[in-house]
């Protein structure tokens, strides 16, 4: 019998893996594809399909490259290549779109070490960057069905650059809550990303905190303010933001009160940003720059052990 | 200050053998029996080969305060002392016996003369009990305290860990033998509450316990919910009084004694009889057993006479001493049945198979579970970087080894063996730290003197 396994405890699992969370992601989204093909056509499915694709395939090959254990099948930058697409209009490029799922799985995630140890959100870091790097093509929206826009119209304004223009006519709420507006092409439909958040919360794979806490402080500021704070709420990436892009694990806190605070602080720099920065939108720019912020947090709400005297 | 809820997980809890009776396995040809038995110092053998010796003899005295004898659970023939290494890798001095079969019982069983405090600790020590919960402590010097400091005896009926029954058959079969412990312990100790900590997923138990604990003065059962490790002592003390056991501490500075029922229900027996530890009802269960099942096995039994009982269904791959989620896995099968022995796992070789580690991912469901509130990740970060005093900062110290961190991690790290490493590692520099600084007082001192 010298053939046992001896090992350290414990000697049974629970069932989650990497893999099954990442695939309860992509889930999640399934709603938010479907509304995108819904209000902005087959177009919007074949810039999903090329982000997924080009984002797996530069995993797999930087990791053959460099002589690293290939972790495609965690689908991790599967999610990352399918968030970055549901972040870009419609209309885009697809050579941008490549562009893009380079630079976020070659550059934000792998450069820095890959999975769980990129310091920033891939999918947004790449937004960023493209939306600096092509700013006309990454805010040419076109017009989604069911929408108010002339039916001969080749662009529409999203509901943010309206308010901040104060020229055009705005969705109605039930437009905005569809989505059935202007916008990236996963972000405008309201229901379809709420459905993919509660699944999430539902198998655990996130917390409630940060999604309450970011729509909370937007919802709230923005009436404090005077902005007209559903459609505050519901206009822009804050959805798709808060249920998929603040909850990432890898660049935002582990711990509840953590959470509470990134939320609260992405909230505060997206309402900065739209009521008095030059971009109408800042869901991107608050998550980046609160994934820098990340470590401090971290820091600041470690957990106190229970029983632990200090010294 | 700490408050709130103690994390935990949904461990599965695969009672399979929850209304097996306990049957007695027949008497292996030769047992087995180690001296380290126990936290502390082993038990020094009295006998030699060619000894005879009977059901409840002695066979070793307890090696120092911090100890417990031994009694030998057959009759037959001691062949020979032995040298083994033990599960935990440590070389341990064994006293192999062939049995006879007969079991006969030693003349020198009788009941001991129990009149105060002082007589019960003896008692106890003289039992040979150890924590039978698990961990070995020797049940008798965590007794040997003022009776005056004691506010709240808990029971220890909680049985968290997936599989094992063998304490819930103690609460099942002897639970009058739990009742008379109860009752000792409140005669000497008259403690204002004696809890009996029991998961509520054991209904039976609790029912049995609070009908049987009707007569006895401050005696409660607390139904817990089944969230491993609700039978941890540090948890099951929070979850019965609020206390905190601060580090460093032990249980008897917030006024509780935790004592598990089956240990009680030993010391009761021994009481009531004059018999001894000897015997262990052992639940023998897992994916590689043909026939799940509590027996009643000597102590120092061999794993192999044991599962051949049960029967196997296949090779098995790995097996337990205790539950799946803090059981060490033995090396061989010639390893003995101890006396905290409470359960033989065996699984197949899909069960056995170690999961592949993969990135952090910093999902945080390691935090989220730990009971104490520690940060495995973080620790294990510590740990690769070499940083003691992160490690100190980040409490490893207090880590019970309960694995939810582990069970828990979706990319299947390491973080119990980790977290056991990171202690020693703490503990290394902690005495570098210390001698460095005896070593310049001493300096100084000298300096001094010229």
């Amino acid at each position: 019998m010298n053939n046992m396994i001896v090992s350290v405890n414990p000697h049974i699992y629970a069932k989650d893996t990497t893999q099954t969370i990442m695939r309860d992601v992509l889930i999640a989204l399934f709603p938010a594809v479907i509304a995108s093909i819904v209000f902005f056509g087959v177009r919007a499915l074949l810039v999903e399909v090329v982000c997924v694709a080009v984002a797996m395939g530069c995993e797999w090959a930087f990791e053959k490259i460099t002589n690293k254990p290939v972790t495609v099948t965690d689908l991790s930058a599967a999610v990352t290549g399918l968030i970055l697409a549901l972040n870009l209009p419609a209309s885009i490029p697809l050579w941008q779109a490549m562009f893009g799922s380079f630079v976020a799985i070659i550059v934000v995630k792998q450069f820095f070490g890959g999975i769980g140890q990129n310091f920033a959100n891939p999918a947004i870091t790449a937004r960023v960057i493209m939306l600096v790097a092509f700013s006309g093509a990454m805010t040419n929206w076109l017009p989604a069905a069911f929408s108010n826009a002339p039916a001969d119209a080749v662009t529409a304004a999203t509901p943010l650059a309206i308010i901040a223009s104060g020229e055009g006519e705005l969705p109605s709420l039930l437009q905005m809550f569809i989505g059935a507006r202007g916008g990236s092409l996963g972000e405008t439909s309201c229901l379809a990303l709420l459905l993919g958040g509660l699944y999430l919360i539902y198998r655990r794979v996130i917390t409630w905190h940060t999604p309450a806490a970011f729509i909370g402080t937007v919802l709230v500021l923005t009436a404090l303010l005077g902005q007209q704070p559903l459609y505050q709420v519901m206009a822009g990436g804050l959805f798709i933001g808060a249920f998929f892009m603040a909850t990432d694990y890898t660049t935002s806190p582990p711990t509840h009160a953590g959470k509470l605070i990134f939320g609260v602080g992405c909230g505060l720099i997206t309402v900065l940003i739209r009521v008095w920065g030059n971009y109408p939108e800042g869901v991107s720019f608050s998550i980046l720059l609160m994934n820098i912020l990340n470590p401090y947090i971290c820091d600041w709400t470690r957990t106190k052990p229970f029983g632990g005297v200090q010294a | 200050m700490f408050s709130g809820k103690l994390h935990g997980i949904h461990a599965p809890h695969r009672k399979n053998t929850v209304d097996r009776v306990p049957v007695r396995l027949p008497v292996p040809p030769v047992i087995t029996v180690p001296m380290s038995m126990n936290i502390g110092a082993p038990a020094k053998p009295v006998v030699k080969p060619g000894d005879e010796v009977k059901v409840g003899q002695m066979i070793a005295e307890a090696g120092g305060f911090m100890s417990a004898p031994i009694y030998s659970g057959v009759s037959g023939k001691v062949k020979r002392l032995d040298e083994i290494v033990s599960s935990n890798g440590r070389f341990d001095t064994v006293v192999v016996i062939e049995t006879d079969g007969q079991q006969t019982v030693w003349e020198g069983v009788k009941p001991p003369v129990v009149t105060d405090k002082d007589s019960f600790v003896e008692a106890v020590r003289q039992c040979g009990c150890v924590g039978l919960g698990g961990a070995g402590f020797p049940t008798s010097v965590k007794l040997n305290v003022d009776p005056d400091r004691v506010h709240a005896i808990i029971i220890n009926g909680a049985e968290c860990e997936p599989y094992i029954t063998s304490d819930t058959r103690t609460m099942i079969d002897s639970a009058d033998d739990v009742i008379y412990g109860a009752q000792l312990l409140q005669k000497y100790y008259t403690a204002d509450r004696i809890v009996i900590g029991i998961e509520d997923n054991k209904p039976q138990c609790v029912k049995i316990m609070e009908e049987a604990g009707k007569g006895v003065p401050g005696f409660e059962v607390a139904a817990l919910p089944a969230l491993y490790p609700q039978g941890g002592e540090k948890v099951l003390i929070y979850n019965t009084t609020g206390e905190i056991v601060p580090e460093g501490k032990l249980p008897i500075d917030v006024g509780a004694i935790v004592i598990n029922c089956t240990t009680l229900a030993v010391i009761a027996k021994y009481i009531k009889t004059g018999m001894p530890l000897v015997e262990k009802v052992v639940t023998v269960d897992g994916s590689a057993i043909a026939n799940p099942q509590n027996v009643i096995v000597p102590v120092g039994t061999p794993i192999q006479n044991v599962l051949d009982f049960a029967g196997l269904k296949c090779e098995p791959k790995k097996v337990l001493y205790g539950g799946p989620m803090m059981g060490t896995s033995v090396p061989s099968l010639e390893a003995p049945v101890m006396k905290n022995t409470n359960a033989i796992l065996a699984f197949d070789a899909k069960d056995a198979e170690d999961p592949v580690p993969s990135a952090c991912i910093r999902c945080g469901r390691c935090v989220a579970h730990c009971p104490f509130n520690l940060m495995p990740a973080a620790i294990e970060s510590a740990y690769n970087n070499k940083e003691p005093e992160t490690l100190k900062a980040l409490k490893v110290n207090l880590c019970m080894e309960c694995g939810c961190c582990s069970f828990s991690c979706p990319a299947r790290r390491p973080l119990v063996q980790v977290n056991k490493l990171a202690k020693a590692m703490l503990n290394q520099y902690n005495a570098e730290q210390k001698a460095a600084a005896e070593k310049k007082a001493a300096k100084e001192k000298e300096k001094e003197a010229v």
